[in-house]
């Protein structure tokens, strides 16, 4: 597989992360010689097999539904870039 | 140090030879000499001492680490020190609540000495990739201790810490075992709880013991393993007990695989002569060695490297720059800040792997390979579960050199990805790994091994390694440190 | 012309409702889902996205999924999964909605909505379980949003229809249908103006008979079941006027903004819908045994159309007044109730569905909120029946338990509401309106049949409304013949 430009570019903006061009260079090289290494994995037949998603076959866990203490706000808020009114604050979302 | 291994200490403590105290002053005041050299701390619990003397004072001295320092690795969630993950985008971060280990070695009596450096968000086989700085290995400050532990590898060779938790993604706490001449356990996926544990790849993280015998692995790996209700993929009715293990080193009616294929081409010669002496090693202690070959190695780095980068990719994303760690100055508006922060927040490394993960998810390209991964991730753990029918544990390099120089890993991705070839297919398929010293290269470098085994075959694993360190001492070298000029 | 109202066009719709469950808990940590506390009061690590934490499900929201699913005749995907739904967005912390894309815990279901054309079969596509975001108030002057999680982590249902309905009728009979089968499950408290349950709606217009389906939109925002209609009425005629002035209609996610009555297109990003789906990894697979599903199933009571068809039956009511009974889980188990305690079903079924439904009505309140007991209207209904009070009587009887809950009984006997039943007293007031009212009588004993009501209505007045009509009537004519 070879990662073009446009790729990178679209890639980037899903992972939003800004790159310089120098960096989209690297990154299309690092990426495409990665990827056509990991075309080996086209080798392998795996017609019928089922995804492994979950390795230790625990099945079924669940929460009994009882309300336990929140947090304290300070606390979750303790990191925040800003805040007010016992919210974080961030620039105007645009809808 | 005073005492070699954390037993001996702990053993020490409970014969009233020395305080908690004292031995807390003893690794700190180690720490402050030889530190700025090997950076293996990005930051030092400054109530360590303090702690300490209350511990002595009034601490419940029954615990299985009663009074003993224990190192912890920064991806692990503390109330009272950074939470960084070497990584620029969680600089200042304190979280606001205990990983469940850091709970558990505490309620074990374990005094925490501080935060280990590591390859940023464990992305990295070299601790490199730290934004703290690399950190060294004590054995050789020209070579990289190995990652993504490093810095807890690299405390315990320089004797900054008896023993301190690392965690192993894609060989994260092995592969630095093995470059450092430490033992190491990788337990079996949902063994130890990872709530707290700030993820990399979520289906193949695993937070496990690093310390100078396995002795000492089998005790931290006891206190930190068990059901938590907080992890939904830890496994109820673990109760590892390892006192047996350790008691009988009589390896008759134990059959070891020696895959043949992982000797060959690109494993260094020294490396593959000391697996072969480890053999010998084993069959004198009465196992039978059968040779058999694991034709699938061969596909595991591409599937790890895409299942893990995909995860990673998501787990990521919170770090947006606003509820937590690093808040750039200025920026213009919301989609400014996201992409400010993550792009000053993120090294290189990191963004490189949430770009593959990204791919490897996005419309189009998911089948391709994601799911492709999954289903070879199925093939992988078809031919291991083949081998455990078998074998009770399957004998294998961790690693195709020992520690690389500094500054030769980085610039090629695709070769530092290649070089975790032995260690992947473990945390792809879940099972426990112990890794530890087999040998020294001529380059003054310790090698080592690993001896993998079956979900939950930990006290097996344990045994076979006991059983070759009591008749051994690789795991008793230790490295010359250098103060600094 | 035919089509929808004659336009020449036919309409095309299919809803996604997010339904926020009751439970005490959100659905993957030990948080409070209680309504209206103050902001980030109900939040932990693992709701607010920090690092290093772990969801872990809540057992009632799967049970809840599973019923909702065997009540609108879906099959229940026994092995299911989570899935990571991958987006930025300020109100979801994780920057991924844990929701499922490739399991869905339920699949292929329908229900039934009555139309003018008669009974119809709206299909459901799929439910899902997901957790709901948080809630972002903006600051206008200060060109900021504040983020608020409290509500982050609530669990949803998501109910995605098949598009097969084509008005806005239709929808509210669907969206009806929805709400009444939740009450009665008890998984939701279906309160759109809170939020709790959320209709958007895709929708596409194409000329009446044209193969092919049009180009739709999604509006979204729309907080109450008339909003929803008005939207809908908006959206078809705009998107029939693109198509009439030669235009397309773009394929776009819209806002209603129902204070001015207009839609508009929400700016949306060009990769915004790359989401990057894949298997939750921090949660375990879920498995329904068969045992499990069956007891599941034990839970679910009966359910509206089966009510309707049993008070039909048993009761003898009208297939209307069972309809409006059944509606609201409350509104039937007072109904039964009262039927219990000895009161007459049609007697019954007509004071909830006319005074009851019209006072509801004009509160602007639902049957859920209603506090009387039913022992009150039993007992009312029985004094009806006895003869102790009139109708009129029983009415404003009526509104006194439907506002405080008044003992009927107590009441009707402190006010003296008792029908006067002594014929002779009632014989002396009806001679008293006769002597009064020369003139009506003379109108009704020449033809004008109408002046008698006038003088009945003096008689009740003068009996302040506590006369048997009919017996007023009665005499009143008999005395005047």
């Amino acid at each position: 597989m070879e990662i073009d430009r446009k790729m990178v570019e679209y890639v980037a903006e899903l992972s939003k992360l800004r790159l310089s061009e120098p960096e989209k260079d690297l990154m299309q090289q690092d990426l495409t010689k990665v990827l056509q290494y990991m075309d080996i994995l086209n080798s392998l037949p795996t017609e019928g097999v089922e995804p492994l998603t979950h390795v230790s076959g625990v099945e079924n866990v669940f929460r009994a539904d009882v309300a336990r203490p929140s947090y304290d706000r300070e606390k979750i808020l303790q990191n925040a870039i800003a805040t007010e009114a016992g919210c974080f604050k961030v620039p105007q979302t645009v809808e | 140090m005073q005492y070699e291994t954390a037993a001996q200490l702990r053993q020490a403590y409970a014969d009233g030879q020395t305080t908690a105290a004292a031995q807390t002053e003893a690794y700190l005041a180690q720490i402050a000499k030889y530190d700025k050299v090997y950076h293996c701390y990005n930051v030092i619990n400054e109530q360590a001492a303090e702690q300490a003397a209350e511990f002595d004072k009034n601490g419940d001295k029954s615990g299985a680490l009663a009074g003993v320092p224990v190192a912890i690795k920064d991806n692990l969630a503390t109330e009272q020190m950074t939470t960084t993950c070497s990584s620029k985008i969680l600089e200042g971060f304190v979280a606001p609540y205990d990983a469940t280990v850091v709970q558990k070695l505490r309620a074990a009596g374990a005094i925490i000495l501080g935060k280990t450096n590591m390859d940023e968000f464990a992305m990295g086989s070299t601790t490199e990739t730290s934004y703290t700085g690399a950190t060294k290995n004590p054995w050789d400050t020209a070579h990289v201790p190995g990652g993504s532990s490093g810095g807890s590898a690299a405390a315990v060779a320089a004797d900054e810490a008896p023993m301190s938790l690392g965690s192993d993604t894609g060989g994260s706490i092995r592969q630095p075992c093995a470059y450092c001449g430490l033992t190491g356990i990788k337990p079996t996926y949902g063994a130890v709880s990872r709530y707290g544990l700030l993820a990399y790849g979520s289906s193949l993280d695993q937070i496990g013991p690093i310390a100078h015998d396995v002795r000492d692995c089998a005790t931290l790996l006891q206190v930190i393993a068990g059901y938590d209700e907080k992890d939904s993929t830890s496994i109820k009715d673990v109760n590892f007990d390892f006192t047996a293990a350790l008691q009988d080193s009589d390896l008759r009616g134990k059959k070891i695989g020696l895959p043949l294929n992982y000797l060959g081409e690109g494993l260094d010669a020294e490396i593959k002569a000391a697996i072969l002496a480890a053999c010998r090693q084993f069959a004198a202690l009465g196992a039978e060695i059968c040779e058999f070959e694991m034709p699938m190695i061969e596909y595991a780095v591409p599937a790890y490297y895409i299942i893990a980068c995909a995860e990673a990719s998501s787990n990521l994303s919170r770090y947006d720059g606003i509820k937590y760690g690093y808040h750039p100055e200025s920026f213009r508006d919301l989609e400014d800040l996201y992409l400010t922060a993550r792009s000053e927040g993120f090294g290189l490394e990191v963004k490189r792997r949430i770009m593959l993960g990204t791919f490897a998810l996005s419309s189009g390209y998911y089948d391709a390979y994601y799911q492709k991964a999954l289903k070879v991730r199925a093939l992988i753990k078809q031919e291991f579960d083949k081998a455990f029918a078998q074998y009770d544990a399957i004998l294998s390099p961790v690693a195709p050199t020992t520690a690389p120089a500094l500054n030769s890993s980085l610039s090629d991705p695709l070769a530092m990805y290649l070089s975790d070839i032995y260690t992947v297919s473990v945390n792809l398929v879940g099972i426990p790994a112990v890794a530890l010293p087999c040998g020294m290269a001529a380059n003054g470098l310790p090698i080592g091994m690993q001896l993998l085994g079956r979900n939950f075959a930990e006290e097996n694993l344990v045994k076979l390694a006991n059983a070759y360190q009591t008749s051994t001492d690789w795991h008793n070298k230790r490295p010359q440190l250098k103060e600094a000029e | 012309m035919s089509g929808y109202k004659n336009t020449g066009y036919e309409v095309v719709i299919g809803l996604e409702v997010h339904v926020e469950l009751n439970t005490a808990t959100k659905i993957f940590c030990s948080c409070s889902t209680a309504f209206g506390a103050a902001p980030n009061t109900q939040v932990c690590p693992v709701c607010t996205g920090m690092p290093g934490v772990l969801p872990v499900l809540n057992q009632q929201v799967l049970e809840k999924g599973v019923a909702v699913g065997l009540a609108t005749n879906c099959t229940i995907t026994q092995q299911c999964k989570f899935d990571r739904k991958n987006y930025f967005y300020p109100d979801l912390p994780k920057a991924f909605q844990t929701s499922q894309l490739y399991l869905p815990i339920c699949r292929n279901g329908f229900v039934e909505i009555e139309t003018e054309a008669g009974a119809k079969k709206v299909r459901i596509h799929e439910i899902h379980m997901e957790e709901d975001a948080g809630k972002l108030n903006h600051e206008a002057q200060s060109g900021s949003t504040l983020i608020d999680y409290n509500r982050c982590g609530v669990p949803l249902l998501e109910i995605v229809s098949e598009p097969d309905m084509t008005s806005a009728d239709e929808v509210l009979a669907y969206l009806e249908k929805l709400k009444s089968t939740l009450e009665y499950l008890n998984v939701s408290d279906c309160k759109m103006q809170e939020g709790s349950m959320r209709a958007d709606v895709n929708l596409s217009v194409r000329k009446v008979g044209a193969a092919e389906l049009g180009t739709r939109t999604e509006t979204k925002n729309m907080n109450s079941f008339k909003a929803i209609a008005r939207a809908i009425e908006y959206e078809i005629f705009r998107q029939i006027e693109v198509l009439e002035d030669g235009g397309q209609v773009q394929q776009e996610t819209r806002r209603w903004d129902d204070e001015k009555g207009i839609g508009y297109a929400m700016r949306s990003k060009e990769n915004a819908h790359d989401y990057r789906y894949f298997p939750e990894p921090d949660l375990a697979p879920i498995n329904i045994s068969d045992e499990w599903l069956a007891e599941i199933k034990q839970t679910i009571p009966e359910l509206p159309d089966q009510k309707k068809e049993r008070y039909v039956q048993e009761y003898k009511l009208s297939g209307y007044d069972a309809a409006q009974l059944t509606r609201y889980r409350r509104l039937a188990e007072i109904f039964e109730s009262i039927v219990q305690l000895g009161g007459g079903p049609k007697e019954a079924a007509n004071l909830l569905i006319g005074d009851c439904l019209r006072l509801l009505n004009a509160d602007g309140k639902e049957a859920a909120d209603l506090t009387l007991a039913p022992e009150s209207l039993a007992a009312l209904l029985k004094l009806v029946a006895a003869g102790t009070i009139n109708k009129t009587t029983a009415k404003n009887v009526f509104e006194r338990i439907y506002a405080d809950n008044i003992d009927p009984v107590a009441y009707v006997k402190e006010n003296g509401l008792e029908m006067v039943s002594d014929d002779g007293a009632l014989d002396a007031m009806i001679d008293e309106v006769i002597a009064a009212n020369p003139k009506s009588v003379a109108d009704y004993q020449g033809g004008k049949k109408a002046a008698l009501g006038f003088l009945v209505g003096q008689i009740m007045k003068a009996t302040k409304g506590k006369a048997d009509a009919g017996k007023v009537n009665a005499k009143l004519a008999e005395k005047l013949k």
